[in-house]
């Protein structure tokens, strides 16, 4: 008697356990310190999209193999009106990196489309005539790599010594793009990556 | 409870528990997050079409936005894309026609009007597509009698909901592509864009597909 009560207690512990494991998967963005999801992203077709990557032609790569010190993420959807109306922001988020020679080169700028096929991404990036390149995710494989966020999402990821760490990871639009720039680069030098946004 | 039966329990909980289909962010935007009901996965599909591809459309003439009426007919002469979804305030649904927002120029192109009906009355889809930042296309009600239009379609669910669904009609009113989507899935662009060009290609413009 005693045995069985135990063992039904393990086996009640156990699936609450189980249970408690996926829920927590969904929603759990990589923390600022972790390493980003090692996900294989397809290399662009365009080549000035290559070039901006510093990518060569191939089937796929890594964030950390972006030629680059710090990359922000956007986390995105053709099916977001937020993400639409911040649109505008990142696109001038991205005129002031590359019009500023000390940031050219050294910040980048991807969008993952969550959910979207190949087709709603590129209705997103002509409508809103994105330069920067904006990957399709149409299966979610790389959204829920990233906890299922929901969009848009910015994470701010150094790139150094092969490896890809976030140092910044938040939900929202940042409407300035000027402010952000600025909290996106005086995070990525600090050295104290455990410090939430 | 002896302990083989355990065993087969804890193996079925744990399969169970690692393979269960995780609940899919379909309704990821963050503009409705706290803000829609959140529902479980329902039954894929749940009703029976009272269509056909090559039917005449039926015809409907039901309350907008505007506080007037809009009907099928009136939009003689141009391609029809219906796009019934099931409830407003919903997780899938509050994240589909706000990404048809922005195609405006797309159905133009197709010589294409997007018409969207729930079986929501008109003050909650009035509050709902406020929400998204208006809509550029008719929202229309099909509240009362209950549901009427979507069951001549044959897709009113048993739950008094519409099915997520996409007629697409040409300039006579002819029914010329059908998709009764799983309810807890967004149907992709790639479904209407390539219909639209199949009907607007000078080749196949007389044929139903």
């Amino acid at each position: 008697m005693k045995r069985m009560r135990t063992s039904t207690v393990a086996v009640f512990l156990f699936a609450l356990l189980v249970f408690y494991s996926r829920a927590g998967a969904l929603d759990a963005a990589p923390p600022v310190g972790s390493q980003f999801p090692d996900v294989a992203i397809t290399v662009p077709d365009s080549k000035e999209h290559r070039n901006y990557l510093g990518l060569k032609r191939g089937d796929s790569f890594k964030l950390f193999q972006v030629a680059t010190d710090t990359v922000i993420v956007e986390v995105l959807s053709m099916y977001c009106p937020f993400c639409q109306a911040e649109a505008p922001a990142v696109n001038t988020l991205y005129s002031m990196i590359e019009g500023d020679p000390e940031l050219r080169g050294k910040v980048k700028i991807i969008g993952i489309a969550a959910g979207n096929t190949k087709l709603e991404r590129d209705m997103f990036v002509d409508k809103f005539d994105i330069p920067f390149p904006v990957f399709a995710d149409g299966d979610f494989l790389f959204h829920k790599a990233l906890g299922e966020v929901r969009t848009p999402y910015f994470f701010g990821v150094r790139i150094a010594d092969g490896a890809a760490t976030v140092f910044y990871s938040n939900l929202g639009a940042f409407d300035d793009p000027a402010s952000f720039l600025s909290l996106i680069l005086e995070r990525s030098r600090s050295k104290n990556t455990e410090v939430s946004p | 409870m002896n302990v083989s039966k355990s065993l087969i329990f804890l193996c079925a909980v744990f399969v169970f528990g690692v393979f269960m289909p995780a609940e899919e962010a379909f309704g990821l935007s963050n503009t409705f997050q706290g803000k829609v009901f959140e529902q479980k996965d329902q039954k894929p599909r749940d009703s029976v079409l009272k269509v056909a591809v090559g039917d005449q459309a039926p015809d409907f003439e039901l309350p907008n936005l505007s506080g007037t009426t809009t009907s099928l007919s009136e939009f003689r002469g141009k391609n029809v894309v219906i796009s019934f979804v099931p409830a407003a305030w919903t997780p899938v649904c509050s994240d589909q026609w706000p990404g048809y927002n922005i195609l405006e120029d797309l159905f133009v192109e197709f010589n294409a009007v997007l018409v969207g009906i729930t079986v929501d009355n008109i003050p909650s889809l009035y509050a709902w597509t406020r929400e998204m930042g208006g809509l550029w296309f008719p929202v229309l009600s099909d509240f009362w009698p209950h549901g009427e239009t979507a069951d001549r379609y044959g897709v009113l669910r048993s739950d008094g909901t519409a099915e997520r669904a996409i007629f697409i009609i040409d300039g006579e009113g002819i029914i010329r592509y059908i998709d009764v989507h799983d309810i807890n899935r967004r149907p992709p662009l790639e479904t209407i864009v390539d219909q639209l060009k199949r009907m607007t290609s000078p080749d196949n413009a007389g044929r139903n597909d």
